[in-house]
């Protein structure tokens, strides 16, 4: 049953990232490196009050104390925070009033990714923050949010239009001193989005925010944080591409979610960043700390994700369920093809009575790539009737990829109800042939085995995004079976 | 429409088809039969492309084009169509969606433009009539918890869907009740016409009963050693497998 593995592995190697390209225009940089004078500098350069500036030098000098984590299934090259521009912004040269005014060169590389903010704004109605190098440069739609009372906007700008909002809520799920990674982040963040529902409201149309990469050398430390005060909604969507690069670049986001009493966030990732050449090299390291805390009862805080990009993918999309009858969820499907690596899961953390938690995690391997799923369930002392169901579902293609499951359970009340379910499979040769005989082209067929094998997590996604999912997951393992 | 020469193909290194002859013409129903092991569903799987099987002598001529140089899915866009023995489950996948995929790729290969929704879905209920399929069946994953019978005629949809010309029915009386086995033979039965033509791949004369072939061959050890018409399966039926080993070693 010969040669279909081999030619497995020479069309995955021969596979390109299809949106690799780069975009010149002016940058007004940090020098390179980092110090505290970075530190100062960046927050010079936003106008930040006093107080923000403390709270990033806390979190520097907190970073200097610790040592990269070492616990993870991988191995990546050391990183020399040395060689880093830790900001980099578009020189501003007028203040923005519409589109129109935006530098055609950014709007070109919109354009390129599919995603102009012209057509979004006038056919899809969706509001659109556009992160590109670290700093907002369109943000749309905000009249008709601003009726409702959303804030929908850069932190940057929060921190001057709101600044009592986010002096209170910044750093309340993940703290300065949380981890290696957030330390960094909250040290030199230079930008990200800001969103807070006001009480009973439901936002009137799904929030989301485009980040792109593009300066070289430039590592990318986005912060964001919604707050849905009591009784709201909101369903906020991510989604990444970025240009080739031949040296790594360094992704260390925090994402801070706050649900009060009956509030329910939703919160959607599509991410696509360069994933390195078929060696490896030259792709995003992402490391991400996303955590949401349901503060108040019956709050429900839901992580959708579709990671097909990255060198390395290090997130795990938490709940902290503090609120008595309040519910996390998350819905993960992560593909890494040739040499990519992702090791990613979630901790859901039951604090509160009756409080429940579902998970459902669907790997994808192929190529000579590794996904690891990692997962914590842990039931606190008091809460009482917390429930859990894990479903964990692994898929190989080809014989050179693999896959690994890493769920840790800690129980510390007799009446948690703790379900986990695992599942390993491989695309048969026999699917492939049924397809084929249908007619169906071999890298049709495992579109549609892999879309059928995720259809629980594509479900979860806003429709506009599970189709552009959709066709990344069959992008994402062109040539991966011959 | 089907002309095999001389076909040899193995498995593993194992030959299993040696020296297959069998012409068949457009609107034929060709039954073949045979013992366990004698190259039937070989000679299904080679036909459809199973990348398994190795060819290793003969030609096979479909339409007036070399079948042997194709690959399976641009057979299956040429017209050959096999109803499998084990049909394969794709969890997640409906069939309904499946089948969109599957004649939207046929329709792209003839240079034809995607089916409208509404066109596709109104081809689905009339061909679900003809097989007296189960509505909910095509919104369920591919096959997935199917019974043995909720397959099979699963199959015969699927080949109702994708109109071939030549269709490959390998056992698909196996594991069927009698009830199952009359609606998948009418199925394939209201299917058969001048234009199209099939080969019954079957164990059993029980199933020829109800599809009745224009032709019975017997394929034993690699090769077809007898050929006659429909009575010759009943024969068969009477007389055992036995009987033509037999006869074919007292021949030699």
């Amino acid at each position: 049953m010969p040669e279909p593995e081999s030619d497995i592995i020479d069309q995955v190697v021969s596979q390109d990232y299809k949106y690799g390209f780069s975009t010149n225009i002016e940058m007004e940089m940090a020098s390179i490196g980092l110090s505290e004078e970075t530190v100062r500098y960046i927050s010079k350069k936003k106008n930040e009050p006093d107080w923000m500036l403390e709270w990033r030098l806390k979190a520097y000098k907190h970073w200097l104390k610790l040592d990269e984590p070492k616990w993870q299934n991988f191995e990546y090259p050391k990183i020399n925070y040395q060689e880093i521009y830790f900001y980099a912004a578009p020189k501003e040269k007028i203040k923005l009033d519409s589109l129109d005014q935006v530098d055609p060169e950014l709007l070109k590389t919109f354009e390129k990714l599919g995603i102009s903010l012209l057509e979004q704004k006038r056919l899809t109605g969706v509001a659109v923050d556009a992160v590109f190098d670290s700093v907002s440069i369109a943000t749309t739609f905000k009249d008709q949010l601003r009726e409702k009372g959303v804030i929908f906007c850069s932190i940057s700008e929060a921190l001057k239009e709101h600044p009592e909002l986010v002096k209170k809520y910044i750093g309340s799920v993940v703290p300065q001193t949380d981890n290696y990674f957030a330390a960094l982040n909250s040290a030199v963040f230079s930008d990200g989005s800001f969103v807070y529902i006001p009480k009973g409201v439901r936002c009137p149309m799904e929030l989301s925010t485009y980040f792109r990469i593009n300066a070289e050398k430039t590592g990318q430390f986005e912060r964001t944080l919604i707050i849905a005060d009591e009784g709201s909604y909101v369903s906020y969507l991510e989604g990444c591409t970025a240009p080739m690069r031949d040296e790594n670049q360094l992704h260390a986001a925090v994402v801070e979610l706050v649900a009060h009493e009956k509030a329910e966030i939703k919160y959607s990732t599509v991410q696509n960043w360069y994933p390195g050449d078929k060696e490896g090299k030259g792709g995003i390291f992402n490391f991400v700390t996303k955590r949401g805390l349901c503060e108040g009862a019956f709050a429900k805080i839901s992580w959708t994700q579709v990671e097909t990009g990255s060198a390395i993918t290090w997130k795990y999309p938490s709940c902290i369920l503090k609120g008595d009858h309040s519910v996390g969820e998350f819905f993960s499907v992560a593909v890494t093809n040739n040499c990519q690596v992702a090791d990613t899961g979630t901790k859901m953390i039951h604090l509160g009575k009756n409080t429940k938690s579902r998970i459902v995690s669907k790997g994808i391997s192929a190529g000579k790539s590794h996904n690891t799923y990692r997962g914590l369930v842990k039931v606190n002392k008091k809460a009482i009737g917390a429930r859990n169901h894990t479903q964990c579902d692994s898929m190989l293609i080809g014989d050179r990829s693999g896959a690994h499951t890493f769920p840790y359970i800690e129980i510390g009340n007799k009446s948690a109800q703790v379900e986990h379910e695992a599942s390993t499979s491989k695309i048969g040769e026999d699917q492939i042939f049924y397809c084929n005989q249908r007619g169906i082209g071999t890298e049709a067929a495992i579109g549609l085995i892999v879309n059928g094998f995720c259809r629980e997590v594509l479900n979860q996604l806003p429709m506009e995004f599970a189709v552009e999912a959709q066709k990344l997951l069959a992008v994402s393992l062109e040539g991966s079976v011959g | 429409m089907l002309s095999i020469k001389n076909l040899s193909a193995e498995i593993d290194g194992k030959k299993i088809l040696d020296g297959l002859e069998l012409e068949i013409k457009a609107g034929e129903v060709h039954a073949i039969m045979g013992p366990n092991g004698a190259g039937k569903s070989t000679l299904s799987a080679v036909l459809a492309g199973r990348p398994e099987y190795v060819v290793t002598g003969g030609t096979v001529t479909y339409m007036g084009k070399n079948l042997l140089d194709m690959s399976p899915e641009d057979r299956a866009c040429e017209g050959v169509f096999l109803a499998f023995q084990y049909p394969v489950e794709i969890p997640g996948v409906s069939t309904t969606n499946f089948l969109k995929t599957a004649v939207n790729q046929k329709r792209l290969y003839n240079g034809l433009e995607p089916m409208e929704a509404t066109d596709f879905l109104k081809m689905m209920r009339q061909k679900m009539e003809l097989v007296e399929m189960d509505k909910s069946l095509t919104g369920r994953s591919l096959n997935e918890g199917f019974s043995g019978g909720e397959k099979k005629r699963n199959e015969v949809f699927q080949m109702a869907m994708l109109e071939p010309n030549l269709a490959i029915l390998d056992e698909t009386d196996s594991g069927l009740d009698i009830d199952a086995l009359r609606l998948v033979s009418n199925g394939v039965n209201k299917m058969r016409n001048t234009e199209r033509s099939f080969v019954v791949i079957t164990h059993y004369q029980r199933l020829l009963d109800y599809i009745i072939p224009d032709f019975v061959h017997v394929l034993y050890k690699g090769k077809i050693v007898k050929s006659g018409d429909k009575e010759l399966a009943k024969e068969l039926e009477v007389k055992g497998y036995d009987w033509i080993k037999n006869e074919l070693e007292a021949a030699v």
